[in-house]
């Protein structure tokens, strides 16, 4: 574009253009804030904690502690909303937690046939392909094929169970402890926990993996 | 399926730190719509159900975006309904942000001049 262009056509290239669903963004935003329904602040707060304090790495820590706390794994199974809870991970809409454990015979899937359910205080907010209508249907068709996409052979004689998420019922797999890391701390432990295995698609890394 | 820019093959390198939003209308839309079931405004069932029937229609893309888009009109569609606003409500203050969008300045911030 020449110079002359610029200066010539400048008014139009010089003012703001907001795309049409950054339109009705701010249409809802400035209209809610009017009206009372939310504050600015507080809309800032919850992007600021969902951007930087809610993510896999809380559920990382879940899954650790009840590698290495049989007590603790316990009250997982016994009340996993609870237990979570006890780290300092609460769901603000509500949900019910429930922890499924991998085992030598059973292998867990989660999905949300409906939308996009997803266990917010513990993984934060879901990957894009777990909100992609082909995972949403295939996972529960097909989850042995959706698991070989994802590089998980799971043997034919293990169970695969598939989980459909709720707005009320969110679910945590809790992968298998990957052998060889006895002597591992919670903490080394919890950098072995991916957000993948803990839907369900992907294992824990191995000490060799996660280099 | 369709391998997306978080792919499994790509998430050992970028598990440590994806970021929870794509771009900053996702991360607008996603809190006005928890924060108004925080304080009542609607159930998180209903929200639930209306996203669910809204993405099944097959009017978005399979992106943030098109999911985002999807979350934006329940948003919208529900607002009307417990008679937060109205369609004509909307689309007057649309207009006006746009209006208002290209009377600024590049690298101003887009302000209302009359509510």
């Amino acid at each position: 574009m020449s110079e002359d262009y610029k200066t010539q056509h400048g008014h139009t290239h010089d003012h703001s253009k907001l795309s049409d669903v950054e339109l009705r963004v701010r249409t809802l935003e400035s209209l809610l804030i009017e009206k009372g329904y939310v504050e600015p602040k507080a809309l800032d707060r919850l992007i600021e904690t969902y951007e930087t304090r809610i993510g896999p790495r809380n559920g990382a820590r879940v899954v650790a502690r009840a590698w290495v706390d049989p007590d603790y794994r316990q009250s997982l199974r016994d009340d996993a909303t609870a237990a979570i809870a006890s780290l300092g991970f609460s769901g603000r809409q509500g949900e019910h937690m429930i922890a499924v454990e991998n085992t030598d015979d059973v292998h867990n899937l989660v999905v949300c046939t409906l939308c996009s359910c997803y266990p917010w205080p513990v993984l934060g907010v879901p990957p894009t392909w777990y909100k992609s209508p082909a995972y949403r249907s295939r996972a529960v068709i097909d989850p042995r094929s959706v698991l070989r996409e994802f590089g998980v052979e799971v043997a034919e004689t293990k169970k695969v169970r598939v989980w459909d998420s709720t707005s009320e019922v969110r679910y945590l797999v809790i992968p298998q402890r990957p052998d060889g890391t006895e002597n591992l701390s919670e903490e080394s432990l919890a950098d072995l926990v991916t957000r993948d295995s803990m839907i369900g698609v992907g294992l824990a890394l191995t000490p060799e993996t996660a280099q | 399926m369709n391998p997306p820019d978080d792919a499994p093959m790509a998430d050992l390198a970028i598990r440590e730190a994806p970021p929870a939003f794509a771009a900053p209308w996702h991360a607008q839309a996603f809190a006005m719509a928890v924060t108004l079931n925080e304080t009542g405004a609607f159930s998180w069932k209903s929200w639930s159900e209306a996203l669910g029937a809204e993405l099944k229609s097959g009017r978005y893309e399979d992106s943030e975006d098109g999911y985002y888009t999807a979350w934006l009109t329940v948003l919208e569609n529900m607002l009307c309904d417990i008679a937060v606003t109205d369609p004509s409500e909307l689309a007057e203050r649309k207009n006006a942000w746009d209006r208002a969008a290209r009377a600024t300045p590049h690298g101003q911030p887009i302000v209302l001049s009359d509510g």
